[in-house]
This record gives C-alpha cells, structure tokens and sequence, in this order.
C-alpha cells in the first residue's frame, strides 16, 4: 500500500474525488456546524443583551450585522440560532432515520404480516401534511425543545422507512441472504451485517435530504411562532421576531433568511455532487 | 383481453380509504388525549359541578372514546363539525367562507403555475446539459431548499419595499375591481407558485429526459428528426402519464404552503384560521380543519396514483 501504491489505490480512490461544486457546499455545512459547535466561544457580545440604542439598526462596525428589534447584536444571536436549528434538526434526524432504517430492514427481512401492517400504518402517517402534522402536535402538548425533536423525527420516520425498505428488499434477494438464512442467522445480524453495509451509501445520502427537510420544517414553525419558543430562538423563531423590520429591509430579516438558505442549499448540493462511490454504494 | 385496470384502480380507492380511516383515528386521538377537561373549558371557571357533568353527558364525555369517535365520524358525515371553544359559533359556519378563500388562492396558483412549470421542465429537458437547462435546475434546487416563509420575505423585498409594485403585508386591497384582485393575491401567489413550480420543473424534467432515453427516440434522432419534433412528437405523449404524476404530487405542496403564505400575508383562510385555532387551542376547529387538509392531500396523492395507472398502456 504504501511504495506500489502509485496506479492501484489511484484507480481504488478515484471514486471518492469530488468535484468544486461538491466541495464548496462542504466547506459551508463544515461552517455552520463549527458556528453551532463552538457558539459560546465565538460571540461578540451576550445574545440578551441590548447594546443599540436603535432598533433594526444597520451592519456597522461592532455590529457586523445590524441589530434586532430591541436593539440586540444580530451577529451573536444568529451563532446562537444555529446551535438550535442544527442542534434540533441534526437530533431529529438521527432518530427519524435510525428508527426508518431498522424498521424498513426488518419489514424487508421478514416480509408477511409485518411488513403489511408496518408500511400500512406508516403509509397512513405519510398521508397528513407534515406541517399539519407539526401544528397538531403543538397544539395538543405545547412547544418544547424534546417535543420539537420528537415530532420532527416521526413526521419523517416514513420517508426513511419507505426508503430504506425499498433498497433492502433488493438485497434482500441476492444469494448471500440466502446463504445467511441457510447458516441460521437471526434477524438482528441479518440487517446489521448483511443488508446494512450494502444500503449504507444511499441511506446516508438521503439522511442528508431529511436533514434540509426537517431545518425547513423547524424554521417554518418556529417562523409561525409554534417551534423553538422564546428566550431562545432558531434561525426561523428570528424571522419571525425581526419580520417588522422587512419594510424598511433591515439586514435583521434578510441575515437568518440567508442562514437559512446557505444551509439548505449547500446540503442539497453536497448530496448532488457526492462521490459516485458513496451513492452508488448498494450497486457496486 | 381482459384489463386489470379496474382493479388495480378500486384498489387504489380502497388503500385510500384505509390511509383516510387511520388518519383520522390520529387526528381524533391527537386532539382528544388532552390534559384538561373539555366541558370546564366551555363553561369556564365559575361553572358549578352539576353544569359540569350536565353538559359532560350531553356531550358524550363520559363515554369511552372510541364510542365518541364513532359520534365525530357520523357527526362529520352529516355535516355537524362541533362548536368552537373559542367563539362558540358552529365549526361549519367558521370554515365554509374561508374553505372557498384558500380554494380561490390554490386554485390562482394552480392555472399560473402548470403552464410555467411545464414550458420551463419540457425546455430544459429539450435543451439538456446546456447553459440554459443548468440555469433553470441550479434555480429550482435554490427554490426547492428554501423555506416557504423566506420565498415571501424575499417577494416581499423585491416587489413592496424595492419595486413599491403591490403591497406588502396585508390583505386590505378592495377586491371589486380587477386591479385590485390582481394586487391583493399577486404576492400569495407568486409565493406558492415558486415553491410548487420548482417541485414541478425537476420532475417535468425526469420525466422527459426518462422518455428521451428510450431507443424509440433514439430512432426518431437517427431518422433525422428536429430536436423539438423528436420531444414533442416522439417523446412527451409517452411522458404525459409520469408528468401528470408530477402535477398532482407538486400541487400536494400547496398544503404546506398555504399554512405559511396564509399567516405572513395575512390571507383569510383555512389555513390561517387553523393557525389561530393552534394558538388558542380550539379543539374542534383545529380536527376539522386538519381533516379537510388531510384529505385534500389525500385526493391529490390518489389522483397521482391513478393517473400513473391510467397512463401505464402495459396495463391496459
């Protein structure tokens, strides 16, 4: 590996390059997630505090993106809104996905009565709005951070399942299942050591695309004031507190609308431009 | 010959009916299994507890709740939707005006939005891997990873505050004339039409590049055919099923939208109705709103479904 090297693992890694498109989408979601990691670090001033005597003020010196609308540096709370908004969205979709995936493997695995009535019932949940969904449950139990997760991740549980299912059914019938079911080999290594490493690719390409999904749901609610709910804020809830500055476009509104959109955009693209290897892991 | 359509279409129906029944076994469960008793919350604090257990009988409380929801589902069916806790006025009378508002809305959006997104998905699918198709994906994937509440900041910004063209928050313009239609539902509509275009375009476009892969039209290429003839001669009559696939799956979108459009234009309807519902937690208009938008979605998902089948000329 490391003298005769020069044409072999050339040839070996060439399928994980990535192009410029691919890597500058990279180098902003490392961004953000840096920004949210070391939030506290990195503020210049105490997110409460009131340091403009004006509201809606402009990007000046000192206050590098303006001030809300109690005169409140844009800058810190926005580091801030990102530890919310990727925080929340990040464990969401772990669980969203972590639940689909297991559930769609073992609806593959084991086929029959299971299957039925799992893709039934998650067929069903797929069937109302996920806003919809969103506002019902804050509706009925209110809005906390732990809820925010926990309903984020079951609105988007069976896209997961749908998803994953649909790949391990593919493994599903190739001869070395076979093999294993021969060899007696029970349904937890089943899905863990055969069917998972052979889905992992695509399942974490689409991991990608419910993270955009759940950040836009997040903020939506939180834009309509039933998500993250005050003193702290996401990116969507400081919209929706500075929209009083749009008339007169104060950066308060337009700087967490374009936080936003970076984020999104950049996750979309990276996923567009991933290394064939990775996505197309379950045909090689 | 015998066609399986039929069949495969009842069976359609018939899943959807299934999704409809646990669906709104959710809404009713989400919205009954509540902390708080429903008659205290209608009579108020002062009322006396033979007020109380009157009106919990009266109203079936003491009841299991399945039995209630068997009442709710016949209510629904005979057009009773309850009372509001808020205002005490009949769930029916509340919706029925607005229903038609958020129906004028997706309705406007609709005609705007199909013919946009169909010129510009078959064009690029036309025109692929030139600078124009790489514009119009690079545009939509902007659009599609955008929340819907930044589409109409942004709509906002450029046609109230820079352009002072329409106005920007409120819904207040007179709606007799035709200038003032057109002004009080531009932005609205503008807003939805981005984000249900978008989901259109890239799927017009999958579509049409799906069909141009086919030896048939490689056939049409050899024989010397235009590129404009080979796409809508050869091409798109067979990708006319997947394509009204796509209509109907983007326009499912609208749900989502209008909740947000709706509440930052300050539009008259369901979905803004819903939203205030949410905030003061009026149960019964929050279950009955929540089950015109889920079979709504419903409808347009079935739809999708069973163009895809009519389409399919193996199956027929």
């Amino acid at each position: 590996m490391k003298t005769n090297s020069s044409t072999g693992s050339l040839a070996a890694w060439s399928g994980y390059r990535i192009n410029l498109v691919g890597l500058t989408a990279f180098s902003v979601v490392l961004f953000w997630a840096l920004v949210a990691l070391f939030a506290p670090y990195i503020t210049p001033h105490s997110v409460g505090e009131m340091i403009d005597l004006d509201y809606f003020g402009p990007m000046r010196p000192g206050l590098w993106l303006g001030s809300d609308y109690l005169g409140r540096d844009m800058l810190s709370r926005i580091i801030y809104g990102a530890r919310y908004t990727v925080g929340i969205s990040l464990a969401a979709v772990s669980i969203a996905c972590f639940t689909g995936v297991v559930l769609g493997m073992t609806s593959a695995v084991l086929r029959g009565p299971v299957d039925m009535v799992v893709s039934r019932i998650l067929d069903a949940m797929n069937s109302i709005p996920s806003k919809l969904f969103g506002l019902m449950v804050v509706a009925a139990v209110g809005s906390s951070i732990p809820v925010l997760i926990l309903t984020l991740s079951v609105i988007y549980v069976p896209g997961a399942y749908r998803f994953s299912r649909a790949l391990a059914i593919n493994i599903d019938t190739m001869d070395f299942i076979m093999v294993a079911r021969i060899r007696g080999e029970r349904l937890p290594y089943l899905i863990a050591s055969e069917i998972l490493p052979n889905i992992i690719g695509p399942v974490l390409a689409d991991l990608g695309l419910r993270f955009v999904f759940i950040v836009l749901l997040l903020s939506g609610l939180s834009f309509l004031g039933l998500g993250v709910q005050p003193p702290y804020a996401d990116w969507g809830a400081l919209v929706r507190e500075n929209i009083g500055g749009l008339p007169f476009a104060a950066p308060a509104v337009i700087v967490p609308s374009l936080a936003i959109a970076t984020l999104t955009i950049s996750v979309n693209l990276l996923i567009d431009n991933l290394p064939q290897k990775i996505r197309d892991r379950s045909a090689s | 010959m015998t066609s399986r359509v039929p069949s495969l279409i009842l069976g359609r129906l018939l899943i959807a009916l299934v999704t409809l029944t646990i669906v709104s076994f959710a809404v009713f469960f989400a919205t009954t299994l509540l902390p708080g008793d429903t008659a205290t919350i209608l009579l108020g604090q002062a009322a006396t507890p033979e007020a109380v257990a009157g009106l919990r009988t009266a109203m079936h409380l003491d009841e299991p709740a399945l039995l209630r929801f068997v009442y709710w589902i016949g209510g629904l069916f005979q057009g009773d939707l309850g009372t509001s806790y808020a205002n005490h006025m009949p769930v029916a009378t509340l919706i029925s005006g607005r229903l038609a508002n958020t129906l004028k809305l997706a309705g406007l959006t609709t005609l705007v939005s199909v013919p946009l997104a169909l010129t510009l998905g078959i064009t690029a699918a036309m025109w692929r891997r030139t600078l124009y198709d790489r514009i119009v994906t690079i545009a939509t994937i902007g659009v599609i990873s955008v929340p819907e509440f930044v589409l109409a900041t942004l709509a906002v910004l450029v046609f109230a505050v820079y352009l002072k063209w329409l106005p920007a928050l409120s819904f207040t313009y007179n709606v007799d004339s035709f200038s003032g239609l057109l002004r009080a539902y531009a932005m609205p509509v503008i807003t939805l039409t981005f984000g249900v275009s978008a989901q259109m375009i890239r799927m017009t476009r999958a579509a049409v590049i799906e069909t141009l892969n086919t030896p048939y039209v490689e056939m049409a290429l050899l024989k010397g055919a235009s590129r404009p003839r080979m796409v809508l001669r050869h091409a798109l009559p067979n990708a006319l099923g997947p394509i009204s696939n796509a209509v109907a799956l983007s326009l499912s979108y609208l749900l989502g939208g209008v909740i947000i459009v709706e509440t930052i234009f300050n539009y008259p309807g369901v979905a803004k109705l819903m939203v205030d519902a949410v905030s003061t937690r009026d149960l019964p208009l929050i279950q009955s709103c929540a089950m015109i938008f889920c079979f709504g979605y419903l409808i347009l998902i079935t739809t999708a479904d069973i163009v895809a089948i009519l389409s399919n000329p193996r199956l027929r």
